[in-house]
C-alpha cells in the first residue's frame, strides 16, 4: 500500500451522515412537489405571458415621460422618498435598540430580551405592518414610511450590534489613562469607530428599502405599487411595462450609487 | 470643486515642511441630507404630530391580536404546509438553476465575453424585480395558487444565489484548475475537481440562507393570490378577525424560528 492510498483511507468516512442528509432533502423535495400544479395554467396563461412581454417592449411612453402627479417619474420619486424617510426612521429607532442588545454594553439578560423583541419585530410580514399603520395614519405614503421604518429595524439593529460588539476597547482604556472625560471618550473614541460602519449599513438598507417601498402600494401605503397593481388588474400591459421599466432603472441606479458610497466609506 | 471654494488649510510642520489639510466636507453632507429630508417629508406627508397622537391605534391592533385565537390553529396547517412547500421547492429549483447561471456569469471560467455579460445582466435584472411583483405576474400566467409562488421564489433564488455564487467562483484560486488542465483534463473535468470543491460549502450555505429568507417572503405572497398563509392573513384582516391574524403570526414566528435554528446549525457545520 502506497502512502497515497494510506492517506486516502485515513480520510474521515462520513458516508452514513451524507446518505441521511441526502435522504431527508429528497423526502422534503418529494413532499414539496405537491405545490406544483399546471391545472390552472391554460391557453390564456400563455397568451398573457406573451402580452406582458409585448407590453414591456412597447411601454406607454407618455406615462413614462410626463411629469404630472400620476406619472411614473413622480411616483418613483415618491417611492424613493418613502424609502429614504423610512430608512431614517428605522435608523433612529435602531441605534438605541442596538446599544440595548449589545452584550458588551448591557447585562446579558437585558441583551437577550431585546434580541427576542427583535426576532418578533422581524418576523411579522411587511404587508401586515402596512395594514396596521394604515389604521394609524390613513392610506398614503406616510403609512409606507412607518412600515419601511419598522421593517428596517431588524436588520439594522443586528448589523449595528455586530459593529458595537467589535468596538476596540483599548482605545477607550488609553483615553481614560490620559484623563479624557466621558464626553471626549464618546466623541473621539467611540463615534469615529462606529460612524462609518453605521453609515455603510444604513446606506445598504436604503438600497433594500427601495424594493420594500415599491410593493407597499399593494396595501395602499403609497408609492409605485398601487398604480402597478391597478394596471395589472385592468390588463393594461403597456402601462405595466412602463412602470416596470422605470422601477428597474431606478433600483439599478440606486444600487450603483449605494455601492459607490459604501466603497468610499470602507476606504475611509 | 469643493476645494476651490474652501481652500485647504496650510499647516507648517516643526520640520519646516508645509502640508495641506482639506477642509471637512461634513457641513456640505449635512446640508444635502437636510434638504433631502425636507423634500421627502413633503413628498410623503410625514406628520410627527399624527404619529404621536394616533400611535395608540397601532398598539390597539397588537392588543386585538393578543391573545391569539388558538382554536384557529387546526385551520392553519394546510396553508402553513403550502407556504413551506412553496419556499422549499422554489429554493431548491432556484439554487439548482443558479448553478449554470453563475458559471455562465464567471469571467474566469467562460471565455466568451458576450455570454458573461448577458448572464450578468439577466441576474441583476431578476434581482431588481421585487418578489411580490414577480408573484403577481406569475399569478396571471400560472393561475392563482402555490404554483405562482413557487415561480416567484425560484426566480428570486436564482438571482440571489447566482450573484453570490459567481462572485465566489471569480474569487477562487485558479491554480488547481490550471494544473488539472495542464495534465490533460478537459475544462469540464477540471471544473468538477478544482472549482466545485472550493465553492460547494459556501454555495450550500448561501442556498440555506436564501431558503430562510424565502420562508418569510412566502408568507406574504398569498396576499396577491399565490397561495400560503398570506391569503389567510388577507381574509382575516378583511373580516376583522384579529385573533386569527394573531394566531397566524404566532405560528409564523415559531416556524421561522425553528427553520432559522436548523439552518444555522447546518450553515455553521458547512463553514
Amino acid at each position: 500500500m502506497t502512502t497515497l492510498e494510506k492517506q486516502l483511507l485515513a480520510a474521515p468516512n462520513n458516508r452514513r451522515y451524507r446518505v441521511t442528509v441526502t435522504a431527508i432533502v429528497l423526502l422534503l423535495l418529494a413532499w414539496s412537489l405537491a405545490a406544483v400544479s399546471f391545472k390552472d395554467m391554460n391557453e390564456s396563461g400563455w397568451n398573457i405571458a406573451v402580452r406582458i412581454l409585448s407590453g414591456i417592449t412597447h411601454p406607454d411612453l407618455d406615462l413614462l415621460l410626463n411629469v404630472s402627479e400620476q406619472s411614473v417619474p413622480y411616483l418613483l420619486l415618491q417611492t424613493v422618498a418613502i424609502a429614504f424617510m423610512g430608512t431614517i426612521v428605522g435608523a433612529v429607532v435602531s441605534v438605541p435598540l442596538a446599544f440595548l442588545a449589545a452584550s458588551n454594553i448591557v447585562p446579558k439578560p437585558a441583551a437577550w430580551l431585546t434580541r427576542l423583541l427583535l426576532i418578533a419585530i422581524r418576523t411579522i410580514p411587511a404587508l401586515v405592518y402596512g395594514l396596521m399603520f394604515i389604521r394609524v395614519s390613513g392610506p398614503g405614503p406616510f403609512a409606507g414610511v412607518l412600515t419601511v421604518g419598522i421593517t428596517s429595524i431588524g436588520m439594522l439593529t443586528k448589523l449595528y450590534v455586530d459593529a458595537i460588539e467589535e468596538l476596540d476597547v483599548r482605545v477607550l482604556e488609553s483615553m481614560t489613562s490620559i484623563g479624557c472625560t466621558t464626553f471626549e471618550k464618546v466623541r473621539f473614541g467611540i463615534i469615529p469607530q462606529l460612524l462609518s460602519l453605521f453609515l455603510s449599513v444604513t446606506i445598504y438598507r436604503f438600497d433594500m428599502n427601495m424594493r420594500e417601498a415599491s410593493i407597499l402600494g399593494l396595501v395602499g401605503a403609497g408609492g409605485i405599487g398601487a398604480p402597478l397593481i391597478f394596471a395589472m388588474n385592468s390588463y393594461k400591459w403597456n402601462q405595466v411595462g412602463s412602470i416596470l421599466i422605470g422601477l428597474v432603472i431606478l433600483i439599478l441606479l440606486i444600487e450603483w450609487i449605494s455601492n459607490k458610497l459604501r466603497a468610499r466609506l470602507v476606504q475611509g | 470643486m469643493y476645494d476651490k471654494i474652501f481652500p485647504p488649510k496650510r499647516i507648517v510642520l516643526p520640520s519646516g515642511k508645509t502640508v495641506l489639510q482639506r477642509r471637512t466636507r461634513v457641513p456640505l453632507i449635512v446640508l444635502l441630507l437636510a434638504a433631502a429630508v425636507a423634500w421627502s417629508v413633503q413628498l410623503t406627508e410625514f406628520n410627527l404630530h399624527m404619529l404621536v397622537t394616533r400611535i395608540g391605534e397601532f398598539f390597539k391592533f397588537i392588543g386585538d391580536m393578543t391573545p391569539p385565537r388558538w382554536d384557529y390553529l387546526p385551520h392553519l396547517w394546510r396553508a402553513l404546509a403550502a407556504t413551506l412547500q412553496m419556499s422549499l421547492l422554489g429554493s431548491m429549483l432556484g439554487s439548482l438553476l443558479a448553478l449554470p447561471m453563475a458559471v455562465a456569469a464567471s469571467t474566469n471560467i467562460i471565455r466568451n465575453r458576450a455570454l458573461v455579460s448577458l448572464a450578468k445582466i439577466v441576474l441583476s435584472l431578476l434581482r431588481t424585480l421585487p418578489t411580490l411583483v414577480t408573484a403577481l405576474i406569475a399569478t396571471f400566467v400560472f393561475g392563482l395558487g402555490p404554483m405562482a409562488g413557487v415561480v416567484a421564489i425560484m426566480l428570486f433564488t436564482v438571482s440571489y444565489v447566482g450573484k453570490l455564487l459567481y462572485e465566489q467562483i471569480e474569487n477562487i484560486d485558479m491554480g488547481p484548475f490550471e494544473a488539472m488542465e495542464s495534465i490533460g483534463m478537459t475544462r469540464l473535468e477540471a471544473f468538477r475537481y478544482a472549482v466545485i470543491p472550493q465553492v460547494l460549502p459556501s454555495y450550500l450555505s448561501t442556498s440555506l440562507f436564501c431558503f430562510e429568507g424565502n420562508v418569510r417572503y412566502a408568507s406574504i405572497l398569498g396576499y396577491v393570490g399565490a397561495g400560503g398563509v398570506g391569503l389567510l392573513i388577507n381574509e382575516n384582516i378583511g373580516w376583522r378577525d384579529y385573533g386569527g391574524v394573531g394566531m397566524i403570526i404566532t405560528a409564523l414566528i415559531v416556524t421561522v424560528y425553528v427553520i432559522e435554528t436548523v439552518s444555522e446549525h447546518f450553515r455553521k457545520k458547512l463553514i
